[in-house]
């Protein structure tokens, strides 16, 4: 199984990760709000996760690792 | 576990201003793994532009230089020809090298100087508001150009790749895109081949990078992406424009 971890603090909302989710398992949390005020990228199913690091590819901002 | 993706060590923790969707951030990250994968951070000298990747000299890890507005080829080229030993690379935006700069890096180009040059095509000035750049669409809206930019009236957009490769000089101009995954991956490889060029000696490595400007286009970052691919990318289409060594090698066979 793979895992993706988010620096959430640094996360800036833009979405682009989770567009690039080929299963579609990432969202925008738009309850939470982060230290720099924009609501983070979060993963929905870790489980569905297959580790191909295209929202990690995707990220402006380098705050996703991802382990497999 | 393995890892499989992480921050480059080539990049700072300093947090990135760029606006959130800005592709900078996927272009400083190619560049630092290049950085990375070759190992050369201990002796890569970076020079940064003005624009909005002014302050790149905070998140690249190796020594950095700021230089004057358009610049960045001219000090590049005193800093190679003073450290040859160094790996120097200059990044730029399309208002810094195809504006002002385009003087210095039409000769950097065509003396073949050594340098890498990671070129930044957003088709707009970003940092100072959004203005018309000399690479801005026929008919894009900009804070300069409200009814559309007029070719009667200002001229066509510069298409750099296509103008430096007509020069003898240059080893190797090319042109990528980061608005997917896909490109994002080829542009890696453009980006690592402009620094192993140099490291070889073989010359001029221009990479022209086709960016977005979520911000100052007005547009949700996704939604940039996807002009990228529908508008930008008809205009300035991705590919090899010049490469010497594997002309050689070509005629060879």
């Amino acid at each position: 199984m793979a895992k993706v971890t988010f620096r959430t603090d640094l996360c800036k909302g833009c979405g682009l990760c989770v567009s690039a989710c080929p299963k579609g398992i990432l969202a925008i949390d738009a309850e939470q709000i982060n230290k720099k005020g924009y609501s983070p990228a979060v993963m929905t199913d870790q489980e569905q996760c297959i580790g191909c690091a295209f929202c990690a590819t995707m990220c402006p901002d380098c705050i996703i690792t991802v382990e497999k | 576990m393995a890892i499989v993706f992480e921050k480059p060590k080539a990049l700072t923790d300093t947090v990135l201003h760029y606006c959130p969707g800005c592709p900078h951030g996927i272009i400083h990250r190619l560049v630092a793994e290049a950085i990375d994968e070759l190992g050369i951070e201990g002796k890569t000298i970076g020079v940064a532009p003005v624009g909005c990747a002014v302050m790149a000299y905070d998140y690249f890890a190796c020594d950095m230089i700021e230089a004057a507005h358009g610049r960045a080829p001219a000090v590049a080229t005193g800093i190679k020809r003073c450290r040859p030993d160094n790996v120097v690379f200059t990044y730029q935006g399309d208002g810094d090298l195809a504006s002002i700069g385009m003087a210095e890096t039409v000769h950097a180009a065509a003396r073949n100087e050594n340098i890498t040059v990671i070129f930044v095509n957003n088709a707009i000035y970003g940092m100072t508001g959004g203005q018309m750049a000399p690479t801005s669409l026929p008919g894009q809206v900009t804070q300069t150009s409200p009814y559309g930019r007029d070719v009667n009236h200002c001229g066509w957009p510069i298409k750099v790749c296509e103008m430096l490769s007509t020069l003898e000089g240059p080893e190797y101009i090319t042109r990528v895109a980061v608005n997917n995954v896909k490109n994002v991956n080829s542009a890696k490889k453009a980006i690592k081949k402009a620094f192993q060029n140099q490291i070889e000696g073989k010359g001029f490595s221009l990479v022209e990078v086709v960016s977005a400007c979520p911000t100052n286009w007005g547009m949700t970052p996704q939604k940039a992406l996807e002009w990228v691919q529908s508008d930008m990318l008809p205009y300035y289409p991705i590919g090899v424009y010049k490469d010497r060594t594997a002309a050689k090698e070509a005629e060879g066979k």
